[in-house]
């Protein structure tokens, strides 16, 4: 080798340089940890809280009681009769009485055969083991000292649970069949929504794409239509179509649209864009010049359409494919609203949790629905981080050439989707307007006077507006920030990858379940955030966590086609990264900026799955009046609060379309020669 | 330790002042157990415009990122102007950058593009706006101020960061690979021009490189790097004419290498026949490689006798010939040589002064001190 070789190939030992910190490092750094323990908060403690509210278990131990009863006299004659020994004797409770939630409570009378609160016969009752475990009225009694009360105070005995830690409750979930069935309910719903939605898509898409039919531009704006309303607003529209006084009732030959019918038809409807705008993409990205060889190899358009269109698309459609199917899995709203008695998970979490007060059951189903959720999302991330390798920069975009039969048939299938969508949309509309469906059809604006229905009125309304402007402002900041912080902050390297898996972790996380979390991580007495509680912040938190994973990555998307060397550049010039940030990084992303703002806008405006359990008195939101209003019987009024949420969300695109439109050719000068 | 200081290179560097402006003292950098530099030392002097130049991967804008503090070396010292400045942030060096991507920020027109490192300095509105003209007619661009980056061309973006770079006045200049991504006329051009401007401003300069000539026609000092150490430093010319290694001589201009071993006089011996070379340091049987350039392969016509014994004459068979514009490149062959071809360049003159055609017997002449002799490299085994 050269002469020069000789150097050591081995690091002297000694320590390693460290680096100084500059004030922007340390700026950067400490947003990231304040960005990342928002998150924490937000997301991980509760998330956590909920896991664990799942294995708790809540056991009355009878054991643990001891009882002396007088005779009439009042006079105790030394007998001591522990619980365990009562209940044999008397069998008042049986196991199942005995296995309990937190809140349960158990009273003590029935030991006592011949008890009256009347009898002058008093009672001695302690704990035979330190800590504390009945009540009386509602004082706590924790100590093992005897407690002796008369009969009438003995009646106000109640004796609390155990707590302990297990898979009991999770046993008990998969011994009830109706909890379980559940789960197969889910996952075949799940199933034939996606297979039915992602093929109209498909095929929408392709007419969109590579056709020559006319009108496109109407259709993508019809197929983007179903992400401005809630979910459960199709479900309103198929009652009114196909329900017990429906006009095309018949269509359905005595079958029930309330149950899977109406949750698949209503969730094609809900999920069309989404696998649209995947599938879309997909499509629009192929190349030419495959298809430019295949003519020339003489190939059939059927064989050209299998070995060149579909295989092109296939991570789209493996993408688009779970997406659809975790929105369908993780819906609440729709089954809500058009389920009738065809169990469904997420509505389970509700039920649990709002109809029985039962908690733990609550987060035994949240885990059982997150499994799905995770697969799905998991696998959907796996696909799309293949997707970028099918990327080429030489690639040729497809034109497709005029084809009056082919174009003729992708309009007619085209105008059909478009007047299903149009459709349950303009039935929704109308049913608002019209005075008492299906009597009385004339036109009347009485369904809007929403003061006088449950649900909290128009406040409803303003208050679902509120969130929606703080969610897109908040959010946004915290989300374009935390992207910079975590794409641009030097070195750091452990805290920017755990960064970076807590923002995909939203994603993953069913709406049902984030806001039961949030119930037990801030509800909870010890939290010292339970201020927050019943409160517009912890809504505006809860939507800014809940859609946090896509808006972070339009963000970062943005933020990885700027320059990686401008810090560096900024830094060489002694200028302030922030300064940099204000005045280069955000006017570049203000495309992306506004494209995030109006997604949270849009999606704090119809969500309603996280925040059902969250809303108070004070903070109702406009897609839960539809709910509580179509829960209460008020179907017409229910609709129009959804076309309501609809025309709110149309004008806030249309005035994004301008206000990007006016600060693009403002601010955006540079992009043109 | 290999410490490479300025003044054992014995040539006239102008603007180098002879003061040591940077110096670099044993730096290691590690990619986990990847050694990206091992234990480079290296001084720059004030006024000095230093090319590193090497293959992609050798190390040389790792050295250059540590120099800027961009990304921190593992060990080591880096001192400018008599300051440690070894574990500073980049914001707490002196110095300006220009890098491949230009970075010109898009949204700013190039007056406030290059104003931008001008602003928060305690510097009045109407300073600042002078400075702007100022640099913006140094880098001959008076009329541009107005425009958008993007309605720039490539060159000229360049020029506006290299504007930029230097709007603060920093004592130090790094320059990564500034001309890589234009196309060669501009680069010429441009190599030109950027090595005016830093003859007049005299700021000391580090500029990385992949490109030999580059380097060869901007640097007073060229360091050779591969593997993540230096391979040589010296002035452009010594570099080319006295390639201290194999890997230099290969890697800046072409050469000849044939295997050789050293005859005990320090003679080289390739195939039965002894060569004079250029003096060396290695010791009887040694297995050599002897290099020539074939540039400096003299041709004569047949039967051409040297009148002195120590030339080193021999005749060759030439087997193919390739114009190339100002030269002839010609393939010769020789059974010392075996399988391997000598190539040689001729001037037209000498062609046809020779009538040298393909096909044709001719002698050629190895000059002795342009033959030199190297260490072989190591055989795969």
């Amino acid at each position: 080798m050269s002469v020069l070789d000789t150097t050591p190939d081995t690091m002297p030992a000694g320590p390693e340089i460290k680096p100084k910190l500059s004030r922007d490092d340390i700026i950067m750094r400490g947003g990231m940890i304040v960005i990342a323990l928002y998150l924490l908060i937000t997301l991980a403690f509760p998330l956590w809280a909920m896991l664990s509210k799942s294995f708790s278990t809540y056991q009355f131990d009878l054991s643990q009681y001891e009882f002396q009863i007088s005779d009439d006299a009042g006079v105790f004659d030394g007998a001591i009769l522990t619980g365990t020994e009562l209940n044999a004797r008397t069998k008042v409770y049986d196991t199942s009485d005995l296995a309990g939630s937190s809140d349960s409570r158990l009273g003590v009378t029935k030991f006592f055969p011949d008890f009256s609160f009347r009898s002058p016969v008093h009672y001695k009752i302690r704990n035979s083991v330190e800590g504390g475990r009945f009540l009386v009225g509602s004082k706590l009694y924790n100590t093992l000292d005897w407690l002796e009360l008369d009969s009438n105070n003995f009646r106000r005995v109640q004796l609390r649970p155990v707590k302990s830690t297990g898979i009991s409750n999770f046993v008990s979930y998969f011994s009830t069949p109706a909890l379980f069935n559940s789960i197969k309910n889910s996952l075949l719903i799940a199933a034939i929504s996606t297979v039915i939605t992602v093929s109209l898509a498909f095929w929408f898409a392709y007419a969109l794409n590579r056709s020559c039919m006319r009108f496109k531009g109407v259709f993508r704006l019809i197929a983007m239509m179903p992400i401005l309303v809630p979910s459960l607003l199709p479900g309103i529209a198929l009652v009114y179509l196909f329900g017990n006084q429906g006009m095309l009732k018949g269509l359905l030959f005595g079958a029930s649209i309330y149950g899977p019918i109406g949750i698949v038809i209503g969730s094609v409807f809900f999920t069309f864009p989404h696998a649209f705008l995947i599938i879309s993409t997909a499509l629009a990205i192929s190349d030419s010049r495959l298809y430019e060889a295949a003519t020339s190899l003489r190939s059939t358009p059927w064989r050209t359409f299998w070995t060149v269109t579909v295989p092109g698309a296939r991570y789209g459609l493996i993408s688009a494919t779970f997406v659809v199917f975790n929105l369908v899995i993780t819906d609440f709203g729709l089954p809500k609203v058009i389920g009738g008695q065809f169990n469904v998970l997420a509505v389970d979490i509700y039920k649990q949790v709002i109809g029985q007060q039962n908690f733990e059951m609550g987060a035994v189903v949240s885990v059982v629905l997150v499994i799905p959720a995770i697969l799905a999302f998991a696998i959907d991330r796996i696909v799309q981080s293949k997707q970028v390798a099918l990327l080429s920069a030489r690639s040729v975009p497809y034109a497709p050439s005029p084809n009056t039969r082919t174009d003729r048939i992708f309009l007619v299938y085209s105008s059909l989707v478009a007047l299903f969508i149009v459709g349950l949309l303009a039935v929704c509309q109308f049913a608002a307007l019209v005075k008492f469906w299906p009597y009385d059809l004339s036109l009347s604006l009485n369904n809007y006077q929403f003061d006088k229905m449950d649900g909290g009125g128009w406040g409803s309304y303003f208050n679902s507006i509120e969130l929606a402007l703080l969610t897109a402002v908040i959010g946004t900041s915290v989300v374009f920030f935390g992207a910079y912080l975590v794409e641009k902050t030097n070195g750091f390297r452990v805290g920017r990858s755990l960064f970076q898996m807590f923002a995909m972790l939203p994603m993953a996380i069913p709406g049902m379940v984030l806001g039961l979390a949030y119930i037990f991580f801030f509800n909870s007495p010890s939290n010292p955030l339970n201020f927050i509680y019943g409160t517009m912040a912890i809504l505006v938190i809860c939507t800014v966590t809940h859609f946090y994973t896509v808006s972070h990555l339009t963000a970062v998307t943005a933020l990885k086609q700027m320059d990686r060397e401008f810090e560096a550049v900024a830094s060489s010039l002694k200028q302030p990264t922030m300064k940099l940030f204000a005045r280069v990084t955000v006017p570049v992303c203000l495309p992306a900026i506004l494209d995030i703002s109006i997604y949270l806008f849009v999606n704090a405006m119809t969500t309603v799955s996280a925040v059902v359990f969250l809303y108070s008195p004070k903070t109702t939101l406009a897609s839960i009046a539809v709910l509580n209003m179509d829960d209460a019987g008020d179907i017409a009024p229910a609709a129009a609060m959804g076309m309501m949420i609809f025309y709110t969300n149309a004008a806030a695109r249309i005035l994004h379309l301008f206000a990007s439109k006016g600060i693009l050719k403002r601010t955006q000068a540079w992009r043109t020669r | 330790m290999k410490h490479y200081d300025v003044r054992t290179s014995a040539v006239t560097q102008p603007a180098d002042s002879g003061k040591l402006y940077l110096s670099i003292e044993n730096l290691w950098k590690a990619f986990g157990s990847f050694m990206a530099l091992k234990d480079i030392s290296l001084t720059i002097n004030e006024g000095e415009f230093v090319c590193f130049l090497g293959p992609s991967g050798c190390g040389k804008t790792t050295l250059l990122r540590a120099i800027a503090g961009l990304d921190l070396q593992t060990k080591g010292t880096v001192k400018q102007a008599g300051k440690d400045i070894s574990n500073l942030p980049p914001s707490e060096r002196d110095f300006g950058i220009v890098f491949q991507s230009y970075a010109l920020f898009p949204n700013l027109t190039i007056e406030k593009n290059i104003a931008f490192g001008l602003e928060n300095a305690g510097r009045s509105k109407s300073e600042i706006t002078a400075r702007v003209t100022e640099l913006l007619n140094l880098v001959g661009l008076p009329d541009q101020g107005k425009k958008y980056p993007a309605q720039l061309s490539g060159g000229q973006q360049q020029r506006i960061a290299l504007a930029r770079a230097i709007a603060t006045n920093p004592g130090l200049l790094l320059l990564d690979e500034p001309l890589s991504a234009l196309d060669a006329k501009v680069r010429v051009h441009l190599r030109h021009e950027i090595k005016e401007l830093q003859r007049k401003l005299g700021v000391t300069t580090v500029m990385v490189t992949h490109d030999q000539e580059e380097a060869l026609s901007m640097a007073d000092r060229i360091v050779v790097m591969n593997h993540g150490v230096i391979e040589q430093v010296g002035a452009p010319t010594e570099i080319y004419r006295e390639p201290s290694n194999l890997f230099v001589a290969d890697f800046i201009g072409e050469m000849n290498q044939i295997k050789s071993r050293v005859a005990d006089d320090g003679s080289l011996s390739i195939g039965e026949k002894t060569f004079a070379c250029h003096e060396h340091s290695f010791r009887g049987g040694d297995a050599v490689v002897a290099a020539i350039r074939p540039e400096d392969v003299i041709p004569h016509e047949v039967g051409y006798q040297p009148g002195d014994d120590n030339r080193n004459c021999i005749e060759v068979l030439l087997h193919e010939m390739e114009f190339l514009g100002s030269f002839w490149r010609c393939r010769l062959q020789n059974d010392l040589f075996g399988d391997t071809e000598l190539f040689a360049d001729f001037s037209i003159n000498a062609v046809r002064r020779l009538d040298l055609g393909e096909g044709n017997n001719m002698v050629i002449e190895l000059p002795v001190d342009r033959l030199m002799a190297f260490e072989s490299p190591e055989v795969p085994a």
